[in-house]
């Protein structure tokens, strides 16, 4: 054996010691593989303008989307409220995705539960498994709230969530001033960008429907779907601090998934108190940093009588002096010289470093909101955006990406891409490739593909650590985002003049 | 939303369930009030006397050429028929494929999120047969229809599925406001009918809220895709679905909680009316000798 514990080899290795090669080559001849020059050929010719012209008019099929289901988004939103549980009415497999997938980007466990739908609940209907998925979850957990999306199953049955709940409370699984939000999220409809929204405006009518608004001087923020939750609220929480705004911050899950290892298991560590949710009724303004990630709940908020602002992730100095400006502007506080200082400092770091950053490529892939926060950054720091990738876009964000990018001298050459899937993404970095692609860990293969290198920043980056702690919005954050492309840029640079006359100990 | 009245039509198939209703709406156009109706029934069959033509456009057809019903608008979507009555069709997959309820669910949907019920008195859904799975309950779910009327007849199979459909109605009444509006017959001049529809509405708890009578000129309309309304709007017939109307229209919040009974209870029924001879029991099940 080629492993032996005294010498341990790492799996890369390992895998390449004579014995796994003689059984690599002899499953080629199991499997009939085509020749070696063969699958070269075809694989050079997937990269081509005739492949890229016939990737384009495919219809009938969608390969690796850049979008996640409506249910994910639901429970990461219903994990930011306090004491809550987010509970998904379906079957065990699809929360169990849920789970791993925050668990695999977060570094941290999950609390979800489902009410485990099986064969006789797709007949019969599942209200059984409300009313007793919800005793259980009730008298075990003990949360405070249980937030209820639902599974493509419980959809195509079309189990009704509002009855459902009504009559597992007189039934008695849970006490009736229970609070039971819920939202209808379908997967085959939308993506996790629009099931976030979806709970969200559930939660908000379940604390604000048939309650009377009376105008406040507070202000409500939103954060939206978004996998850099633990450090952008912490930093949009410190900004407002700052500030001496009065705000709510709804669904804030940054202490959910960054827990401590202190000794203590924290099942629900959920920001947003649920008083807070039904004063939030009061807001003076809604304030959403990822407007198409809220939109309805934004629709809500607006039609309850509160002025919404829906900005697109702040990252960069324009995008984060907006939203300091508008919040300025609503409720009446000054801008502190502290984040005035701040601000210089990106200011001067962007100076710094702008004989790097010109001209520079960029294809973008990600949710609405992240793609234009991104490109707008792009623009600002003199990079040149050129494939706008979005799988999840939905109306209307075409044309305001469009806007954006006429409104600089640098966003000539982008072109958007609605819809698209990041197989389209292959052809596009294979034909006309970019300097580097932003995106998520899905990028990987991308990269492996097309040599074009990836920076990570979206949801999920499975493959490496701790970056959401780190924020992306901000003075602060667009810092981390400056240095993340700049890290990449000076190892690229660096890797290609290894060998060469440049291989310089100052950039 | 308090001033939009909803109100949806049940019935077991081929009862004359879009002809009724079709009628009385547009009974309650002449009256005034604005209209919007829905059909819920893969056939698409539920404004035609309306519209004077089926509806080709409906949601999920239009959804499916254009890739998802994300992409529609709602403008595709609406028609407009006799004294403005807005038409929307559900449609629905071919028989024997896919899941017509989930159809029901995403038309639904798309036309409230899509502002399709701004500016109506009335949402009338049409939904076909029995609520046979969720998605054909769509239309008594919290927030829709605050009542449901039940066409039906004297004949025994329709007044099973009135029953089956108000245990439909009941599942949903206990924690909601669903409420069933009544039972509307249409007669089918079988014996005692009018005496059984009332004896059958007393037994759901509910009333017998008009008794259609039988006139040919129902069929001379609808071979002109016409109601009667608008094609003979002088006759006994169209005065009979204006009264229709006008006690819909007072109806309002008047609904009950249905009592559904068992099947027993409703063979009892139509041996009490001598519809149904008493059954030997000791010939059940027993092959000619």
């Amino acid at each position: 054996m080629p492993q032996n514990a005294d010498n341990i080899l790492d799996h890369n290795e390992l895998f390449n010691q004579p014995e796994y090669l003689a059984l690599r080559e002899a499953k080629r001849v199991f499997e009939d593989a085509r020749p070696v020059a063969e699958v070269k050929n075809i694989e050079d010719w997937t990269k081509s303008w005739e492949y890229r012209e016939m990737n384009f008019k495919r219809e009938a099929l969608t390969v690796n989307p850049a979008k996640a289901c409506q249910p994910l988004g639901a429970v990461l939103c219903a994990a930011g409220f306090e004491g809550t549980l987010p509970y998904g009415h379906g079957s065990q497999g699809c929360i169990a995705y849920f789970r791993s997938h925050f668990n695999r980007h977060f570094k941290e466990p999950s609390s979800c539960v489902s009410d485990s739908m099986t064969e006789d609940a797709a007949v019969f209907g599942g209200l059984n498994n409300m009313v007793d998925g919800l005793a259980n979850a009730y008298n075990l957990y003990k949360p405070k709230m249980i937030a209820v999306s639902t599974t493509c199953m419980a959809e195509v049955i079309g189990d009704d969530l509002d009855s459902f709940i009504k009559t597992a409370k007189t039934k008695g699984s849970i006490p009736e001033d229970f609070s039971v939000p819920f939202a209808h999220t379908p997967s085959f409809v939308g993506s996790h960008v629009t099931g976030y929204d979806n709970m969200m405006k559930g939660v908000l009518t379940h604390f604000w429907e048939g309650q009377e608004r009376k105008e406040g001087a507070g202000i409500n923020v939103m954060g939206g779907f978004d996998g850099y939750c633990v450090g952008n609220n912490r930093e949009i929480k410190r900004m407002l601090g700052l500030m001496g705004v009065e705000y709510t911050l709804l669904s804030d899950p940054s202490d959910v998934f960054d827990t401590p290892a202190n000794g203590e298991f924290q099942m629900f560590n959920g920001g947003t108190k649920l008083d807070d949710v039904k004063a939030a009724l009061n807001a003076k303004a809604t304030v959403s940093l990822q407007g198409y990630s809220t939109d309805k709940s934004c629709d809500y908020a607006a039609a309850k009588g509160q002025e919404v602002v829906k900005l697109h992730c702040p990252i960069g100095i324009t995008a984060t002096d907006k939203f300091l400006m508008e919040v300025s502007r609503i409720t009446g506080k000054a801008i502190p010289a502290e984040l005035e200082l701040e601000r210089g400092r990106l200011v001067d770091a962007l100076a710094d470093s702008q004989a790097y950053l010109h001209g520079k490529k960029f294809a973008v892939y990600g949710d609405p909101d992240m793609v234009y926060g991104l490109t707008a950054f792009l623009l600002e720091i003199g990079a040149e955006p050129t494939h706008l990738l979005c799988s999840s876009a939905p109306k209307g964000w075409e044309e305001t990406m469009q806007a954006l990018l006429d409104s600089s001298p640098f966003g000539k050459e982008a072109k958007l891409y609605p819809g698209k899937d990041l197989w389209h993404m292959r052809s596009l970095l294979a034909t006309e490739p970019a300097d580097f692609v932003f995106g998520n860990t899905h990028g990987k293969q991308l990269e492996q593909d097309t040599g074009v290198p990836l920076i990570r920043v979206g949801f999920p980056i499975f493959d490496r650590h701790h970056h959401h702690r780190y924020p992306i919005w901000g003075y602060q954050g667009s810092l981390n985002v400056l240095v993340k492309v700049l890290d990449k840029i000076f190892d690229e640079l660096d890797r290609n003049s290894i060998n060469g006359v440049s291989f310089e100990f100052v950039r | 939303m308090s001033s939009l009245r909803q109100i949806a039509f049940y019935g077991k198939g081929g009862i004359g369930k879009s002809t009724t209703s079709q009628n009385t709406l547009a009974a309650l156009a002449e009256m005034g009030q604005k209209i919007l109706i829905v059909g819920c029934d893969p056939k698409a069959d539920s404004t035609r006397l309306i519209l004077h033509a089926k509806a080709q456009d409906t949601v999920l057809s239009l959804a499916a050429e254009a890739g998802s019903v994300e992409d529609l608008e709602i403008e595709d979507v609406l028609k407009y028929g006799y004294r403005d009555i807005r038409c929307t069709e559900s449609g629905g997959p071919e028989p024997g494929v896919g899941c017509a309820g989930r159809g029901v669910i995403t038309a639904i949907n798309f036309l409230e999120e899509n502002g399709a019920y701004d500016g109506m008195d009335y949402v009338s859904y049409d939904v076909l047969g029995d609520v046979v799975c969720g998605g054909f309950a769509m239309p008594i779910r919290e927030n829709k229809a605050q009542e449901i009327y039940i066409v039906m007849s004297g004949e025994m199979m329709a007044m099973y599925a009135a029953n089956n459909i108000s245990k439909g109605i009941l599942k949903y009444a206990n924690a909601g406001g669903v409420r069933l509006g009544g039972l509307v017959c249409n007669e089918r001049q079988t014996d005692k009918e009018l005496e059984l529809a009332e004896a059958l509405a007393k037994k759901l708890n509910t009333q017998l809220i008009h008794f259609v009578p039988r006139d040919n000129v129902v069929q001379h309309a609808e071979l002109r895709r016409m109601t009667v309304l608008e094609y003979a709007p002088d006759s006994k017939q169209a005065e009979e679905y204006r009264q229709l109307a006008r006690k819909i229209h007072a109806n309002a919040g008047k609904g009950t909680i249905p009592t559904p009974i068992t099947m027993d209870e409703l063979e009892e029924l139509l041996l009490e009316f001598g519809v149904m001879e008493q059954v030997d029991e000791s010939i059940i099940g027993k092959a000619a000798a």
